[in-house]
């Protein structure tokens, strides 16, 4: 699906990272931790084409990203849901629209009809399907926000502290529609900083559990 | 060129869709609408400036060329003999349809402007002046004014060229600058476009960011801004052509005042013409605004 392989990237001269690889095989769970600033949500950006590595090759269902337009990648992306801590929304249209905006982009509205209403009850959201997304509570977004990554039926879902701005039992919630993304054979790749929803998740899926820390990415500890 | 054409008739047909994605921009599309209008409004007057002074220059050009003068200035015992030579002349000339002399009363309306009414031109030494109207290609200027040498020593042809041309050319270039008028119009209206989209464009960076997180391709994401601006400008364009031709319409009539600046306007099909502009001020919109933002999009990747 997603191959990194010796990737190294640099923020205005300085090195991030480097000799950075991982594979994201399908129907894989991988957990990303490290501290703030060690360059998760950087590497995570390498893994769906919003950034270009400094060196070493970032391979995207087996196109090299380097060589890839702007629409190549925006094709690609459609096979990748994204899911922010910040969310991301058009916030002058509703949350249905918005969780239909990867089928209106990609010109397959008709599609949306008969998805949506399911897909919004899957997350919870039947009420608030009409509210606007400013109006929504921390937990209602981050669903929302998941709710519109998995509308394409994407292969891979790559979520970026998605349990940041929610309580405990939001980040089960979430965890628990992710697992089972993922046991529908999704590819999962999720950054966080939160040990314990890694070993809740360890107790329902085989994850593999990896650290970017001192710019190296390297297997995590046995602690969990 | 067909493709863009093709893709201007799709955006104007829409995808409303894409259009809901980009929030409603107040500021920009009352700009984009003013600026259409007030151009627009321009352009119609740069067009029947141009067109006038076309028409103008090819009357002037058609009429003082089929006509010349003879001038004879002759001792008066002499000038009725010089006169008939003159007319045998020119009858006698290929190329010259008619000759006439022209009148007292003739001559007299002539020479009113400058003497006022009742001069007695009859009794005064005042050539005498014969009118020439051509046919087919005209006469050979320069073998008649070698004959008339010869024969007619007190003539002068007048073939109006020495002021005729510098009329012509004036007019010519009243109309040319017409129409650099408009070139420079479709230039202004396509940079305050550019700079409307590029404000909107910069307002709504964030529409972008989640755009393309969701997959949206470049193109899809400036058919958004693009179609937006295109019938913007068109609606604009509509209004200002439609009050600019209220206002040339609303001209004194030529008619009741005469003079040139009274004919500023169209006449016949001709006012079909400045239907051209609301959807030229479209084209000029939609090449603007997307090449003002797949650049933007660019930059920004």
């Amino acid at each position: 699906m997603i191959e990194l392989e010796n990737v190294a990237y640099n923020y205005g001269g300085a090195e991030l990272f480097s000799q950075v690889s991982l594979t994201l095989s399908a129907g894989s769970f991988h957990f990303l931790t490290g501290p703030s600033g060690a360059g998760k949500t950087t590497l995570l950006k390498l893994c769906y084409g919003a950034l270009q590595a400094t060196a070493g090759q970032v391979r995207l269902f087996g196109d090299d990203a380097a060589r890839m337009d702007r629409d190549a990648v925006a094709l690609s992306r459609r096979r990748i849901g994204v899911v922010h801590q910040d969310c991301q929304f058009l916030d002058h249209l509703n949350v249905s629209d918005n969780i239909a905006l990867p089928l209106t982009v990609s010109g397959r509205d008709a599609e949306a009809a008969g998805n949506l209403g399911d897909l919004i009850g899957w997350v919870g959201l039947c009420g608030q399907a009409d509210q606007l997304p400013p109006e929504l509570s921390g937990g209602e977004r981050q669903r929302a926000a998941l709710a519109r990554a998995v509308i394409m039926s994407p292969d891979v879902i790559i979520a970026d502290e998605p349990t940041g701005n929610v309580d405990w039992e939001m980040s089960q919630r979430l965890l628990t529609l992710l697992v089972e993304l993922n046991r529908m054979g999704k590819t999962v790749i999720i950054a966080t900083h939160d040990m314990n929803l890694i070993r809740a998740a360890k107790s329902q899926v085989t994850t593999r559990v990896l650290r970017l820390q001192d710019r190296r990415l390297m297997q995590a500890g046995a602690e969990l | 060129m067909k493709i863009d054409l093709a893709r201007m008739f799709d955006l104007i047909a829409g995808d409303p869709q894409a259009d809901r994605a980009v929030p409603p921009t107040g500021f920009t599309a009352r700009l984009t609408l003013f600026t259409a209008g007030a151009m627009a409004f321009l352009a119609v007057f740069a067009m029947a400036l141009s067109l006038a002074t076309g028409r103008l220059a090819d009357r002037w050009s058609a009429e003082l060329a089929r006509t010349s003068t003879l001038r004879i200035t002759a001792p008066v015992d002499q000038a009725d003999a010089q006169l008939r030579s003159a007319i045998t002349v020119l009858e006698t000339t290929p190329g010259v349809a008619a000759a006439r002399p022209l009148s007292a009363d003739e001559q007299r309306a002539l020479l009113e402007p400058w003497f006022g009414v009742g001069l007695p031109v009859e009794d005064l030494p005042i050539p005498q002046l014969i009118e020439i109207i051509e046919e087919g290609d005209g006469y050979d200027s320069i073998g008649l004014r070698a004959r008339l040498q010869a024969e007619v020593p007190g003539a002068v042809l007048d073939d109006h060229t020495r002021w005729r041309e510098p009329l012509v050319k004036a007019a010519n270039r009243l109309r040319t600058l017409g129409w650099l008028a408009i070139v420079l119009i479709a230039g202004s209206t396509a940079a305050m476009i550019t700079l409307a989209a590029q404000a909107a464009l910069a307002a709504n960076a964030q529409v972008i960011r989640v755009m393309r997180l969701v997959g949206a391709r470049d193109i899809y994401i400036a058919g958004a801004f693009v179609r937006r601006f295109t019938l913007r400008a068109l609606t604009g364009g509509a209004i200002g052509t439609v009050v600019g031709m209220i206002a040339i319409w609303l001209l004194p009539s030529t008619d009741v005042a005469g003079g040139f600046l009274t004919g500023l306007g169209f006449q016949g099909v001709g006012w079909l013409a400045p239907l051209i502009i609301p959807p030229l001020a479209a084209a000029v919109a939609f090449f603007a605004t997307r090449a003002a933002a797949l650049r933007m999009l660019e930059e920004q990747s």
